[in-house]
């Protein structure tokens, strides 16, 4: 009998009545406990991948950019595809934990400590495309200002590619301290719990001496707040400063003024999408289904329908455009994207992307977790095939038809590519075993684990009686038994 | 004398009774006591050392790093400074020697660039009036000097000997066939040499039974015939297209090697049109061909129709009805071109490729008849004096057993002959076979001796091409190796004392110059005399079977089509096949296949389909006639002729006749070249009775053909701004305004010249200070050749990649020359289909139609380079600035800078960056001629090698361009108007592409620049090139 009426307006972002040391436990259990064969398993076979790309990437030093499929028109093909989708994956973290802490978004804690470790982990990936697609990579300090005795020589601002390093060196470095920031008071808890002291010195030394004191929780809420607001800009310019390398050039199909608005809400997408893949595999085998709820995957699938749409207006915004303009390149460049010889490329991209995540206007689809599994890696490969038809399609039959050719890529292409997956894999799982994958002090804040326990006692009409003591410090008053109101 | 002297160090040592002092002083090495105890000493005094352990291991560490990159050896250069510095070499700056290639196959006065006494480039002799322009072959015989499959000194049956023995045994052989009935033979080039004509009949009289036979290995013997049946001497009849105002042709590729080639100077200068005219030009032919390309009207006929069409014009333009059947079109066709040549009367000529004695008879017939001032009899070509008879009969003597001693000089019979085993059956029964060759090759491996000759860059001759225009030839660099030319051995053997250097001198001074000074004419390179100095030495002709001209054309009207008709021609890129080991003409994309490293079937699209040949366009889900990268394929025919077949893959050559097939001489070389060298199909098999065309049987059979095409797609799309063009008609009537429009761009919703600074991002900065270089290609003069495009490669050490690669589209040509078809029957056509789309539905049907050439295309050749744009999209997004703009206009490209993001090429609208892919030099993966020591003598010492993994592209040759500012400063002078010339510019004989500074108005540049027919490619990008084009102009008035 309620003393009074609650609505029931927001249904609880963590289920199964966690009590904050529940919170500890689940999260620490990983670090504290032992690999499981088939974390073993994947965790070789990332190796192996990750070995074999870098098997690729040497050959490919040592012998020549010629080891790629690429040709004297086809200047980039699979490198900045992957490039371009790796930072777009990127992308989710920041959005997560910076934009979302701005909107108060309390589902955002379940998730942002991975989306982060997403986004630095894939921004790595990203970050080798550049270098080594260079022909010359060890001269790759040549692109960064710093000065010099080779005479006046300075880089060339005007480049967007110059932008480029300066974009990506920026959010992976604020990302960082972003996603570190929010470690150390979970890193704290990992090290007061250790008791091997080889675990206690690393954790020590990576929570960066955080005491937990009232002083240390306000700077925490003020950095986080800061690096939030400086965090958010990020999440716009990178990718638009990546559209930039196409937007500024005068290759029909690149050269588009809608290119950093479509580029930054394909990011999103394609970050969420791996988001969704990651933790919904994640929140299974680290036993996390009650942070990581269908609440929050259905929250993320409708994100990926919302820059999905968005994304789908872009690409007919550009059919219209290049009809519209009336300047016969840009309109061949678009027929051929849609006809020529590698329409199946653009009719995947165009079924992936605009298609599939139109599925999740169903609640029923969109609150399935296979479903949003299926579909989340369908996203991602949609993503890789839009990069793929901007940059191949557009170079392969541009202005003068005498150039026109065809692109295929060599074992080599295929293998950094499967060797960067595998560098990501590798990372995230030695992080999944290693860090608190869930945010625990902020999780812990949004827990009502007291009073609702209190509430469910006094709904079963129990008493409240010796209920304040700690159950693990007195053992024998087991109070009253508290029924299963799990709602979902 | 000794001294005495005692020198001493102190009072004591000087005292002769020593001091015991002095004694140990002088026991000890040291004077005072060496602390061995403090740096060995005990456990104290070391645990009290300064020095640790740390110290210890990092001493170690250093000295064995140390020592260990000491052991490092750097890459040892020999270089060799001069001891005594020759007078003329000065170290970085270049020699010029006048000389003449005459290798048998070409001809032509040439100006050779030495560095340091080597001989790293061909150039054009401007002093010469005839022969003086040079193809791309010519172009690239530099490199064959450098040919690491030369034959490096005498053989005798594959084993090393002296040049002493060679001659002294050759001599007693021939000695010993004296008085035989055993005849000796000289199998000999056409060496077109009035010094060794006379040798060769010194060579004669001291050798009785001696017959000279000159053997061209792609005759035009019929021709020579019916010239020398009609004019009493060998020779051809000298053509001067300058003075033609209406051409026609048929079937004889004249911009090509027909007659031994070199008319397309003159041609182009009949093509640009001044005071409202310009050429009309006709072409009757098969196969597609250069002067087809070029023609303003091209009918495509068989080649037994072009006889009986041959036979109805000469029946027109005398105005008798000669009977023969030709389909309706072609009976029109030749009746206009009947008309049009009456109507230009003496300013028209009629030439034929027809091998075939009538025709060539007929001919010159006709050419009489019309009076043509383009034709010149009296002057004939002696470039081509083969006699097909006596190369027929010698094979059947040879195998008789009448013939003793086969002596070959510039021939290689054992590739080109169509019966080639008999001449090897036959060559196995003489006593005596000697090759003069620079490769072991198809004749030499089967030959007793191997005469090692030189290169003639390495010897001294004469020649004299045309009737009183001679050229001599000079040595521009010492043998290399231990060879010796055909005319000094042949003047030991004949006895006479001094070099063929004396003996050519002695022989000019008494018969050529007539007191005329020698070293002027050895400097200039050529001599033009109103006498020829030639002696006959070929067999005496006997004209009887020739029938008369009536009877001729009665002949040639009732020649009969049957099956499949052949025609074999010559490439551009490889002409006979003697520089076939040359990487440079191997990846020498043929001018309109586009293809590289191959010959081919040249087939119809029709006969194709019929046959079974013809392959659909590739999907995603197949690859047909193109693989997944793009390259193309093709299937294989096998083409028999007489018994003869070959398995030969077949290309699909839009303008090729239907029922006829084509295929090009000079592949399928097997000796003498390397592995990668050793491409397509030889064609001499099926050259019977050296008739380039001959009845085939064409049937498909099995496998697929990787082709290796520089340029995959093959039509326009209708972009009519890429290739403007324009008629005579319309150019003469209207202005140019409506032909050559400017482009228009939208400010403001306005329409705004592009050129206006209005619609220009960036500030100008004054660009009339100082040199700036602009280049015009005019597109009416430009007939194709690629004597360019060889020139570029010998002047910038652009790399040769091999075959694989450029089936990858990983040419590096810095400049290429693209050639489109027509979709339509006219570019014109394509332009309006274009624009006549309606709808998204048509579009998508049109441009998929759009992708195919006509049957019978029309076709336009487009030189693109750098463009060294004034705003170059490559320079904004390079990130470390090694794409910048000079102050000249030129579009820098810094190699040493370049990390290889390869963004602008990705920029680049007119696609000429060219990438590095790999290291193409000293590489065993690239095995061509910058992998070796002897190959990279041809490199250009004032161009950078560039490495792996940079980008590269046309610099404009900023080297000679430097160059000439610096010889001008140094001279105090200002740079001569015209002075500037880039490596495609001087390359250009038919003044295609002039080079120049537009800041100096006397040049020509600054005309042509403004020229009402000027435009710049894709100007609407905004991109304001330094490269001009010229509107193409077709004269399409039929008369």
């Amino acid at each position: 009998m309620a003393s009074h009426y609650e609505a029931p307006i927001r249904r609880p972002l963590v289920t199964g009545e966690k009590s904050y040391h529940d919170v500890t436990l689940d999260v620490v259990a990983p670090v504290e406990g032992k690999a499981n064969k088939l974390w073993w398993i994947v965790f070789s076979i990332a190796l192996a991948a990750f070995s074999w790309g870098i098997g690729c990437m040497i050959y490919t030093v040592s012998t020549g950019i010629g080891t790629w499929g690429l040709n004297k028109t086809v200047g980039w093909a699979w490198d900045i595809t992957n490039f371009v989708w790796w930072v777009g994956i990127g992308h989710a973290g920041t959005l997560i934990s910076a934009v979302l802490l701005l909107f108060r978004q309390k589902w955002r804690m379940a998730i942002n400590r991975s989306a982060e470790a997403m986004t630095i982990f894939s921004v790595i990936q990203a970050g080798l495309f550049p270098i080594i697609h260079m022909g010359r990579p060890w001269l790759a300090y040549w692109v960064l200002p710093i000065p010099n005795q080779f005479g006046s020589l300075w880089v060339n601002f005007n480049s967007p590619l110059l932008w480029d390093v300066f974009a990506i060196s920026t959010y992976l470095s604020v990302s960082l301290v972003f996603w570190w920031t929010g470690l150390l008071p979970d890193f704290a808890m990992i090290r007061d719990r250790a008791v091997r002291p080889f675990q206690k010195k690393i954790y020590s030394l990576l929570s960066f001496g955080w005491s937990g004191r009232a002083k240390d929780w306000q700077r925490f809420e003020e950095v986080s707040l800061v690096l939030a607001g400086l965090a958010t800009p990020l999440v716009l310019s990178v990718h638009t400063i990546v559209s930039f390398d196409f937007a500024t050039s005068v290759i029909p199909g690149w050269h588009t003024t809608i290119f950093p608005p479509y580029f930054v809400a394909g990011a999103i997408f394609s970050g969420f999408a791996m988001v969704n893949t990651l933790l919904i595999i994640m929140r299974k085998v680290c036993n996390l289904e009650d942070y990581i709820t269908v609440q929050h995957i259905e929250l993320m699938n409708i994100v990926i329908m919302i820059t999905g749409s968005i994304v789908g207006v872009a690409y007919i915004t550009e059919l219209f455009i290049a009809w519209y303009s009336g300047v016969e390149y840009e309109q061949y460049a678009f027929l051929n994207r849609a006809t020529g010889p590698y329409a199946w490329a653009y009719w995947a991209m165009m079924s992936c992307n605009v298609f599939s995540p139109q599925f999740m206007w169903f609640k029923r689809l969109r609150t399935s977790i296979m479903f949003s599994f299926f579909i989340s890696i369908v996203v991602n490969i949609g993503m890789w095939f839009e990069r793929f038809v901007i940059i191949v399609t557009s170079l392969h039959r541009d202005y003068l038809p005498s150039s026109w050719t065809m692109f295929s890529p060599t074992f080599v292409d295929i293998g950094i590519f499967i060797g960067t997956i595998g560098f990501f894999f590798v990372l995230f799982l030695l992080y999944a075993r290693t860090f608190p994958v869930i945010a625990q002090a902020e999780v812990k804040t949004i827990l009502k684990s007291s009073g609702q326990r209190y509430k469910n006692i006094r709904e079963a009409g129990g008493s409240l009686m010796g209920t304040g003591s700690d159950e693990r410090t007195t053992p024998k008053s087991k109070p009253a038994k508290t029924p299963k109101t799990k709602k979902e | 004398m000794s001294s005495n002297k005692k020198y001493w160090k102190s009072v004591e040592e000087l005292n002769p009774s020593h001091s015991s002092a002095v004694e140990t002083l002088k026991q000890k090495e040291f004077t005072q006591e060496i602390p061995v105890d403090e740096f060995l000493g005990d456990k104290e005094t070391l645990e009290s050392s300064s020095t640790t352990r740390r110290d210890f291991l990092k001493y170690v560490g250093f000295s064995t790093a140390a020592a260990s990159l000491a052991a490092c050896e750097g890459p040892v250069i020999k270089s060799i400074p001069y001891v005594v510095q020759p007078e003329q070499i000065i170290p970085g700056v270049a020699n010029y020697y006048a000389t003449a290639i005459a290798n048998g196959y070409d001809f032509a006065s040439v100006l050779i660039k030495t560095r340091e006494g080597r001989p790293i480039k061909v150039e054009s002799n401007s002093l010469a009036k005839s022969n003086g322009g040079i193809n791309a072959r010519v172009q690239a015989s530099v490199l064959d000097l450098y040919d690491n499959q030369r034959v490096v000194g005498p053989q005798k049956d594959g084993q090393a000997i002296s040049w002493g023995e060679l001659t002294a045994e050759v001599a007693q052989k021939l000695e010993s066939l004296k008085g035989t009935d055993k005849s000796i033979v000289l199998l000999t080039q056409t060496f077109a040499s009035p010094s060794t004509s006379k040798l060769i009949a010194d060579f004669k009289q001291k050798y009785t039974n001696v017959s000279h036979v000159v053997y061209d290995a792609i005759s035009e013997s019929a021709a020579a015939d019916a010239y020398q049946n009609k004019y009493g001497s060998r020779g051809l009849a000298n053509y001067d297209f300058s003075k033609a105002h209406t051409i026609v042709s048929i079937g004889a590729d004249f911009l090509g090697d027909w007659q031994g080639g070199g008319f397309d100077a003159a041609y182009a200068q009949g093509r640009i049109p001044k005071n409202g005219k310009m050429s009309r030009h006709i072409q009757f032919e098969a196969n597609m061909s250069l002067s087809g390309a070029n023609a303003d009207k091209r009918v495509a006929i068989k080649p037994s129709q072009q006889k009986v069409a041959l036979a109805k014009l000469y029946g027109k333009l005398v105005g008798t009805a000669v009977g023969g059947n030709l389909p309706a079109h072609l009976e029109t066709a030749v009746n206009n071109a009947a008309s049009e040549l009456l109507k230009a009367g003496s300013n028209a000529v009629v030439l034929s490729g027809i091998q075939d004695v009538d025709a060539q008879n007929i001919v010159l017939a006709i050419n009489e008849k019309l009076n043509s001032k383009a034709f010149d009899p009296s002057n004939p070509i002696q470039t081509r004096q083969g006699n097909d008879k006596a190369v027929a009969q010698l094979v059947s003597d040879m195998n008789a057993g009448t013939v003793g001693a086969v002596i070959m000089a510039g021939v290689n019979p054992a590739y080109t002959l169509p019966n080639a085993a008999a001449f090897v059956k036959g060559l196995k029964q003489t006593e005596l076979s000697v090759a003069f060759s620079m490769k072991n090759d198809e004749t030499a491996s089967v030959s007793q001796y191997v005469a090692a000759t030189s290169h003639y860059l390495e010897s001294w001759g004469d020649l004299e091409t045309k009737k009183g225009h001679y050229g001599l030839m000079q040595p521009t660099i010492r043998p290399l190796f231990d060879t010796k030319q055909f005319q000094d051995v042949l003047l030991e053997l004949v006895g006479t004392s001094g070099s063929y250097h004396d003996f050519v001198k002695s022989f000019w001074k008494s018969n050529v110059l007539k007191g005329s000074p020698w070293n002027d004419s050895l400097h200039d390179g050529v001599y033009v005399s109103s006498t020829s100095a030639t002696v006959e030495t070929a067999d005496a002709f006997d004209g009887s079977a020739i029938s008369s001209i009536g009877a001729a054309v009665n002949a040639l009207a009732a020649t009969a089509t049957s099956g499949m008709e052949l025609t074999l021609y010559p490439k551009t890129g490889m002409g006979d096949g003697q520089q076939a080991n040359n990487p440079w003409l191997q990846e020498f994309p043929d001018p309109l296949t586009r293809t590289t490293w191959d010959n081919y079937l040249t087939v119809s699209e029709f006969d194709a389909k019929e046959l079974g040949f013809f392959l659909e366009t590739s999907t995603f889900f197949s690859e047909n006639s193109h693989d997944a990268n793009g390259g193309l394929n093709g299937k294989y025919a096998n083409v028999s002729v007489n018994g003869v077949t070959v398995k030969v893959p077949v290309i699909i050559q839009p303008g090729q006749a239907r029922g006829t097939v084509g295929m090009s001489f000079g592949y399928g070389r097997t000796q003498g070249l390397k592995t990668e060298m050793q491409t397509g199909v030889n064609a001499y098999p099926l050259y019977n009775d050296f008739n380039t065309v001959q009845t085939a049987t064409v049937e498909l059979t099995e496998g697929k053909h990787e082709f290796a095409c520089v340029q995959l797609h093959n039509t326009l799309m209708g972009r009519g701004d890429i290739i403007k063009e324009t008629t005579l008609e319309i150019f003469n009537t209207e202005s140019a305004a409506d032909w050559n429009p400017m482009t228009m761009v939208s400010l403001n919703h306005e329409e705004t010249p592009v050129d206006s600074p209005d619609v220009d991002l960036w500030d100008e900065f004054d660009r009339s200070i100082g040199h700036h270089f602009n280049l015009s290609i005019d597109l009416n003069s430009c007939t194709g050749c690629g004597a360019c495009v060889i020139a570029c490669h010998a002047e910038n050490n652009v790399p040769v990649v091999g075959k694989e690669e450029i089936r990858r589209s990983r040419d590096m040509h810095w400049l290429r020359i693209d050639r489109y078809y027509s979709s339509d029957e006219t570019f014109e056509g394509d332009n309006t289909t274009k624009d006549d789309i309606q709808g998204l539905g048509s579009s998508l049907s049109t441009f998929g139609e759009m992708e195919f050439p006509s049957e019978n295309p029309q076709v336009a050749f487009q030189p693109i380079m750098c463009q060294h744009c004034n705003h170059a999209p490559c320079e904004t997004v390079c990130p470390v600035a090694a794409s910048s703009h000079g102050r000249q206009g030129q579009n820098h490209m810094a190699y040493n800078r370049c990390v290889g993001t390869r963004y602008c090429a990705n920029n680049c609208p007119y696609k000429v960056r060219r990438f590095n892919w790999f290291l193409y030099n000293e590489n065993d993966e690239f095995d061509y001629h910058m992998n070796n020591d002897l190959g990279r003598m041809v490199i250009n010492p004032d161009v950078t090698v560039r490495s792996r993994g940079v980008m590269e592209k046309c610099s404009m040759c900023i080297q000679m361009t430097q160059k000439t500012i610096l010889d001008a400063k140094r001279d105090g002078r200002e740079v001569n108007p015209d002075e500037f010339k880039t490596a495609c510019s001087s390359a250009c004989d038919s003044g295609a592409i002039a080079f120049g500074d537009i800041n100096n108005k006397k040049s020509a540049i600054t005309e042509l620049k403004d020229d009402e027919r000027a435009y710049h490619l894709l100007d609407h990008v905004g991109t304001k090139p330094n490269v001009v084009y010229q509107v193409k102009v077709r004269n399409t008035n039929e008369a």
